[in-house]
């Protein structure tokens, strides 16, 4: 139904739709469900989403290198804080979904494992800010996984292939368009606020210390969520992307290829080739 | 460019962290080794080639292999309890770092012993994104994914089997995704792996079971979210 961002604002304009229904659309036409069933299957997505965030404690991740951030987080008094309290229940939730997912718990991975933190973050801060339930959150879901199909065709969502700007970049971008949406923007202005949320981390490498989904990640899920938020509002405020969304894809593809093995998930360069960073990994890998 | 399917690969899969080829993979993987070895499993050795070498521990592998084994789904919250689980189940099993030579880097080998005492090998690799492909069953070649109603057969190498084993899923209304037919020399031992698009019924392994030169079925069913 749409390979790009182009193709996809062309049938919401030509059919005054928005994109999470065009979403809805191409999925009937791809798969042959029906709408009722990928609504359902939608909405098992949202519920495990909020489900990751939901222990602030967390347990203990296989790696140890990361924990009680959410809760560190939580007992800041969010509208004292520099970033007020959005940003900071963002970044709460985002960190919390990363221990969770580091702890062996259940999340939904949107679009990879180690970016699961991002798009729950954004969207159900999003959603409590502008008053709107589930079945908002559920079409933002939707509006999201549009913006994501269109980086698989073209790009990559994979940090092994194209770094964090691809991973967490993508998670970012998604939410992006997702929040612009919930917030009653245009289909222009979402893809917009995609585009710029992908150009704010393009070039951003994946270097987890001893290759595990710890560190630097989970920070990197709180800055991907916040930056989701950032994007969002800078479109809905009318500034817009000076390039447009297919491009900055295709420019995120081309740097991600460019990346020298050793910054895609390796292990061996950035953050984890530190000598903190590798003696680290010895510790937990002996 | 890429042809992506549905929305739900990219919104998805529901799974248990940290790692979808890690983890989820690792878990699928078992999971199908369990159904490929069709009898209750007193031990498993898991072979663990590349990368799973260094990060099957952070990576919470060695629980998504134990848990895959004893019939857990990759979403299943469970996961990470395998090692009190296995030890309730009284089940018996090893982790081996093993160079399985020229394979995929997230190669798993399993030597699964069923409580008959028979055993039964088979090698897959996680591929990424909680997909996996499953190479060799007891030494002899298979390229499946385990998505799909997989059914396989052991049989003698004679004319005519093939057909038989179609005309029992034609029977019931199932439709034939992919075949795939090897042996282990002409006239010996053949192996057929038949992708399906529904569920086969207990009737019809049943069926299949009573074939002449049909020595053994097993039938894979995926897990469904």
């Amino acid at each position: 139904m749409f390979n790009n961002g182009n193709e996809l604002l062309k049938l919401c304009q030509e059919t005054k739709l928005p994109i999470w229904e065009i979403a809805v659309l191409d999925e009937m036409e791809s798969t042959g469900a029906d709408r009722d069933d990928i609504l359902d299957k939608t909405a098992q997505a949202w519920e495990t989403m909020k489900g990751s965030f939901a222990d602030i404690e967390g347990r203990p991740t296989m790696g140890g290198l990361i924990g009680g951030e959410a809760k560190k987080l939580s007992l800041m008094d969010g509208e004292k804080t520099l970033l007020g309290s959005a940003a900071n229940t963002a970044m709460q939730r985002a960190m919390a979904c990363s221990q969770h997912n580091a702890a062996m718990g259940r999340i939904c991975a949107a679009p990879t494992a180690g970016s699961c933190g991002i798009m729950p973050a954004a969207l159900s801060t999003a959603a409590e800010r502008l008053g709107l339930g589930d079945e908002e959150a559920i079409h933002a879901v939707l509006t999201a996984g549009a913006i994501g199909k269109i980086i698989v065709t073209n790009a990559t969502v994979s940090g092994a292939e194209g770094g964090c700007q691809a991973e967490c970049g993508s998670a970012s971008a998604m939410a992006a368009a997702a929040l612009v949406e919930m917030a009653g923007g245009s289909p222009r202005q979402a893809l917009d606020a995609a585009a710029i949320a992908l150009k704010n981390i393009m070039g951003l490498i994946c270097d987890p210390i001893a290759g595990l989904v710890e560190s630097p990640c989970a920070k990197r899920n709180a800055s991907g969520a916040v930056n989701a938020m950032l994007s969002a509002a800078l479109a809905l405020a009318g500034i817009e992307s000076i390039v447009p969304f297919d491009e900055v894809v295709e420019a995120m593809y081309d740097v991600g290829l460019e990346m020298n093995s050793r910054f895609r998930e390796t292990a061996k360069g950035g953050i984890a080739a530190t000598p903190t960073g590798q003696a680290l990994a010895e510790r937990i890998l002996k | 460019m890429k042809k992506v399917n549905s929305i739900f690969d990219v919104i998805g899969p529901i799974m248990v962290g940290p790692s979808s080829s890690h983890t989820a993979g690792a878990a699928k993987l078992a999971r199908i080794a369990r159904s490929l070895c069709g009898e209750e499993i007193k031990k498993v050795t898991f072979q663990l080639h590349g990368s799973f070498q260094t990060t099957y521990k952070g990576h919470g592998t060695d629980r998504a292999l134990l848990a895959g084994i004893l019939g857990l789904s990759p979403s299943d919250p469970g996961l990470v309890n395998a090692y009190e689980l296995a030890k309730e189940a009284g089940l018996e099993y090893e982790f081996v770092k093993k160079d399985l030579g020229p394979v995929h880097p997230n190669t798993i080998k399993f030597i699964i012993t069923g409580v008959s005492g028979n055993i039964t090998e088979i090698v897959g690799a996680s591929i990424g994104g909680g997909e996996v492909l499953i190479s060799s069953l007891n030494g002899i070649s298979v390229n499946f994914s385990g998505n799909s109603y997989t059914v396989i057969s052991i049989q003698d190498d004679t004319p005519g089997i093939v057909s038989e084993i179609s005309r029992v899923f034609a029977k019931s209304g199932i439709n034939m995704a992919t075949i795939t037919l090897s042996r282990s020399a002409r006239g010996k031992e053949g192996t057929m792996i038949t992708e399906i698009d529904s569920a086969p019924s207990e009737q019809d392994l049943a069926r299949l079971r009573a074939l002449p030169h049909v020595k053994k079925i097993i039938c894979y069913m995926p897990v469904n979210e």
